[in-house]
C-alpha cells in the first residue's frame, strides 16, 4: 500500500521532470556537452606559452638557449625584439606570456666562467600561470645547465635531487580534475532536479493538494527525494564512463567503494536540495538558495584551490560541505587505487549531512504552511 | 512625440510607472535584494579568504636514515622556510604510510651513505616523493624543495670556502603582481564571476514570472509597449546590479587589498557593459524558457559553471584546445575577466580593454536583442 502510494509519487516526479521537453534538454544534454568542454578546459598544464626573445648577443651560446626554447613543445615563439621599448606594449597586450632577454656579454661570461644572467619577464597577471611557466623555464635552463657542466668538465653541485610523483607520475593536472568534475556535475545535476520541485509546488499551490492525500511526509519526502537519487546515478555512470574512456583517466580503486561514496553523496547532495526547495516560498527563492549552497559547495570543495591553503575558519566551513568528501573519495578511488578503508572516513560526515537535511526537508513540509 | 489623444509625458510616464512597479517588486520580495547586495558580499568575503593557490606550511617528511650535520642543516632549511612544515620520519616506510594518508605532501629522503658520497665526484643523490594527486600543488612542492636544497647547497660550499656556481644565472621578473600572490588576480576574477550570477539570477525568472502567472498579459492591455515594459526590469535590476558591482569593487580594494592601478571610471563603465550582458543573458533564458522551474534549471547550468571554468578565471584559456577556446567566446564572463585583471594589476591598457569592451557591448545588444524580439512576437 505505502508502496505503490510512493512509487505513484516517483511516477508523477517523473513525468513533471521529463515530460517537459524543454526540462528533459536541460537535464540530459548540457551536463554531458560541460563535461566533454570541462574536461579539456581544467588543467593547469601550459601549451604553447607565447615567448618573445629579446637577444642583444651575437655568441653561439645564446643560439643554443634559444634553440632549446624553440625546441620545448611547451613554448611558442611569437616574435623577437629589437629594444628594451618594445617589450611593455608586448606584456601589456597579453600577446606573450613571457619574455626571455639574453645579454650582450652572455656567451663570453658563459666561456669565462662567469655566471651569465638571463633575465626572464612573466605577465603575472594571473600569479599561477606566471609560477607555471617560470618553472618549464627554469627545466629548460637546467638542462642547458647540465649539459653545460658535462660538456665542460666543471665541478658539479655536491648533491642533487632526484624528483618522483606518486599516483601521477607526469604531473598531469587533468588527472586531478576530471573526477573534480564528476562530483561537480553530479552536485549540479541534483540541484537541477531537487531544488526547485517543492518551492514549484508551493508557488502553484498544487503542494497542498499533496498534503491532503494520504501521503505521510515521510512518503512525500521519499518520492521527492527518489528522482534525484536515480537521475543522479544514471547520470554519474554516464561521467564516469566518459572520465575513464574517453578522458583515459585511470580508475584504479574498488568501484563499491566509489559507489557508496556516490550513494551518500546524492543522500547529503539531495537532502541539502530539498531542504532549500522546502524552505522557498517562491521559486525565485530556491534558485538563490540553490546558487547560495552549490557555488561555495564547489568553489571550497577543494576541486581547484586545495582546502589546506583556506585559512582556518574557512577550513572549518568546508565541513559541512558534502562535495569535499565525495571529492576526496573520487580522488582516491581514481588514482590512488583506494578501497573501502582509505575512504571510509569521508562516509559518515555525508550520511549525517544527508539525514539532517533531509528530516528537516520532511519537517518543513508540514511546519511551513504558507 | 506621444500619440494623439494620450496625456503628456506619454512614453516617459509609463516608463516611470514601470520603473516603480518593478522597484515595488524588488522591495517587497526580499530575495532580489539579497541577491542584489546580501550575496555579492557574502561571496566575495567566502571566497576571498577561501579561494588560494599559494601553499603555505605544506607538510613533508625528512627520512635521514644516517643523521649527520648535513641532514641537521638540511632540515633547519625546511624549518626555517614558511612554505613547509617539516618533520622528521625515522623510517622510509613509515614516510610512505604517511604520503597515502595524505598527513604528508612530500618525502625527502637522505640515504645511509649520503653523507660519504657527498663528496666524491658524481655527487649524492637526494630522493624527493611528491604526492602527484594535486599535481599543481605538487609542483609548486617540488619548486620549494628545490629552492631550498638550492639554499642549502650554496650554504653547504661557503663552509668550504667555496662558491656555488651555476653557468646560467636566471633572473626570473614578475610582472604587474611581483609577489605572485594568488589572491590579487583571484579576487578581481571573483567580481567578474560573481557578477555573472547576480545578473542572471536577478532577471532569469522576471519574464517567465510574469508569463506563468498570466501577469504578461495584464501588462500588455496597457498602453505601454513591450519595449517600456523591458526598458522597466533592465533598468529597475541595472540599478540593482550596478549597486552589487560597486559593493564588490569596493570589498576588493578596501577588505582584500588589490591594487586598483587602472581607473576606477573605466572600470564601472566597462562594469555597466558587463552587466547590460550579464542581464541579458538572464531576460533571455527567462523569454526562452517561458516557465519558471525551467528558467531556472538553464540558470543553474548556464551560468556557474561556464563562468568558472571557461572564463580564464582560473584555468588559462591558452592553453586549452583551439575548439574549447572557440567555445570560451560564448561566455560573457571570459571577456570582463580579462578587463578586471587587467585593469586592477595592469591599468588602462587599452589594447586590452578596447577588444574586450567591444565584445562585451556586442553580447549585451545580440542577448537584448533576442530578448526583444521574441517577447514581441508573442503580442502578434
Amino acid at each position: 500500500m505505502m508502496l505503490q502510494r510512493i512509487l505513484a509519487l516517483v511516477h508523477k516526479e517523473f513525468l513533471t521532470l521529463l515530460k517537459d521537453p524543454k526540462s528533459r534538454m536541460v537535464l540530459i544534454v548540457p551536463p554531458l556537452i560541460q563535461l566533454l568542454v570541462f574536461g579539456y578546459a581544467a588543467t593547469f598544464d601550459l601549451k604553447d606559452i607565447p615567448y618573445a626573445v629579446y637577444n642583444e648577443d651575437r655568441g653561439v651560446a645564446a643560439r643554443d638557449l634559444l634553440a632549446d626554447f624553440r625546441g620545448a613543445a611547451a613554448f611558442r615563439q611569437v616574435t623577437e625584439v629589437r629594444s628594451e621599448e618594445q617589450i611593455a606594449p608586448l606584456v601589456d597586450a597579453r600577446q606573450v606570456l613571457v619574455v626571455i632577454h639574453v645579454g650582450p656579454q652572455f656567451t663570453e661570461d658563459l666561456q669565462r666562467g662567469r655566471p651569465a644572467p638571463v633575465q626572464v619577464i612573466v605577465d603575472g597577471r594571473n600569479s599561477n600561470t606566471a609560477m607555471v611557466a617560470l618553472n618549464y623555464v627554469r627545466t629548460v635552463v637546467n638542462r642547458y645547465n647540465d649539459a653545460w657542466i658535462a660538456n665542460h668538465d666543471l665541478q658539479g653541485p655536491p648533491a642533487r635531487l632526484v624528483m618522483r610523483a606518486w599516483f601521477n607520475p607526469n604531473l598531469d593536472s587533468r588527472w586531478f580534475f576530471i573526477p573534480g568534475i564528476v562530483g561537480m556535475l553530479t552536485l549540479v545535476v541534483t540541484m537541477l532536479v531537487t531544488a526547485l520541485t517543492v518551492a514549484r509546488e508551493r508557488e502553484q499551490g498544487t503542494f497542498d493538494q499533496l498534503l491532503v492525500t494520504p501521503l505521510r511526509p515521510a512518503e512525500i519526502l521519499l518520492g521527492k527525494a527518489l528522482p534525484g537519487f536515480v537521475i543522479g546515478v544514471v547520470q554519474a555512470t554516464v561521467i564516469l564512463l566518459v572520465a575513464t574512456l574517453w578522458f583515459r583517466v585511470p580508475f584504479l580503486g574498488s568501484l563499491p567503494a566509489f559507489y557508496v561514496g556516490l550513494i551518500l553523496f546524492l543522500l547529503s547532495a539531495v537532502g541539502a536540495g530539498l531542504l532549500i526547495s522546502s524552505l522557498a516560498a517562491t521559486q525565485q527563492q530556491g534558485l538563490l538558495g540553490a546558487f547560495l549552497f552549490m557555488v561555495p559547495a564547489v568553489i571550497l570543495s577543494g576541486f581547484a584551490t586545495p582546502i589546506a591553503n583556506m585559512p582556518q575558519f574557512v577550513q572549518w566551513v568546508t565541513l559541512i560541505d558534502p562535495l569535499r568528501y565525495f571529492l576526496i573519495i573520487l580522488r582516491k578511488t581514481f588514482l590512488e587505487g583506494a578501497g573501502f578503508g582509505l575512504v571510509f572516513d569521508q562516509f559518515w560526515p555525508m550520511a549525517v549531512i544527508g539525514v539532517v537535511t533531509l528530516a528537516l526537508a520532511g519537517w518543513l513540509f508540514r511546519h511551513r504552511m504558507y | 512625440m506621444s500619440a494623439p489623444g494620450q496625456p503628456r509625458g506619454g512614453s516617459a510616464m509609463r516608463l516611470r510607472g514601470l520603473l516603480r512597479k518593478e522597484f515595488l517588486q524588488i522591495v517587497r520580495d526580499p530575495s532580489s535584494i539579497a541577491i542584489a547586495f546580501l550575496m555579492p558580499i557574502f561571496l566575495l568575503i567566502l571566497f576571498g579568504y577561501g579561494v588560494s593557490l599559494d601553499a603555505d606550511n605544506v607538510p613533508v617528511a625528512l627520512v635521514a636514515e644516517a643523521p649527520s650535520q648535513d641532514s641537521e642543516d638540511f632540515m633547519a632549511v625546511l624549518q626555517a622556510s614558511h612554505y613547509f612544515a617539516p618533520r622528521v620520519v625515522a623510517t622510509m616506510p613509515e614516510a610512505e604510510r604517511l604520503l597515502s594518508t595524505g598527513e604528508v605532501k612530500g618525502i625527502v629522503r637522505l640515504r645511509a651513505d649520503f653523507s660519504r658520497r657527498l663528496r666524491q665526484p658524481d655527487g649524492a643523490p637526494a630522493q624527493v616523493i611528491v604526492d602527484g594527486v594535486d599535481a599543481n600543488t605538487a609542483r609548486l612542492v617540488e619548486g620549494y624543495i628545490e629552492g631550498a636544497w638550492g639554499t642549502w647547497l650554496a650554504a653547504q660550499a661557503a663552509r668550504h670556502g667555496q662558491e656555488l656556481k651555476m653557468p646560467i644565472d636566471l633572473q626570473p621578473r614578475v610582472w604587474f603582481n611581483s609577489e605572485l600572490r594568488s589572491r590579487n588576480y583571484l579576487v578581481p576574477g571573483l567580481v567578474a564571476i560573481i557578477m555573472t550570477l547576480i545578473g542572471a539570477l536577478l532577471t532569469a525568472l522576471v519574464m517567465a514570472r510574469e508569463w506563468e502567472r498570466g501577469t504578461m498579459e495584464a501588462l500588455m492591455v496597457t498602453p505601454a509597449s513591450m519595449t517600456e515594459v523591458l526598458l522597466g526590469k533592465l533598468g529597475a535590476y541595472f540599478t540593482l546590479g550596478t549597486g552589487g558591482m560597486l559593493l564588490t569593487v569596493g570589498l576588493s580594494v578596501w577588505l582584500f587589498e588589490v591594487p586598483l592601478r587602472g581607473s576606477f571610471w573605466l572600470l564601472w563603465g566597462c562594469s555597466s557593459l558587463f552587466l547590460l550582458a550579464a542581464l541579458g543573458m538572464g531576460l533571455t533564458i527567462s523569454t526562452l524558457a517561458r516557465s519558471q522551474f525551467v528558467a531556472g534549471q538553464v540558470a543553474i547550468i548556464a551560468t556557474f559553471l561556464p563562468a568558472f571554468l571557461l572564463s580564464g578565471f582560473i584555468f588559462d584559456i591558452n592553453s586549452m584546445p583551439p575548439v574549447v577556446q572557440g567555445i570560451t567566446h560564448i561566455v560573457v564572463a571570459r571577456y570582463f575577466v580579462a578587463i578586471v585583471q587587467t585593469l586592477f594589476l595592469a591599468g588602462n591598457v587599452w589594447s586590452v580593454i578596447l577588444p574586450n569592451a567591444a565584445a562585451l557591448a556586442l553580447m549585451a545588444t545580440i542577448l537584448l536583442a533576442i530578448t526583444w524580439r521574441r517577447s514581441r512576437k508573442r503580442l502578434e
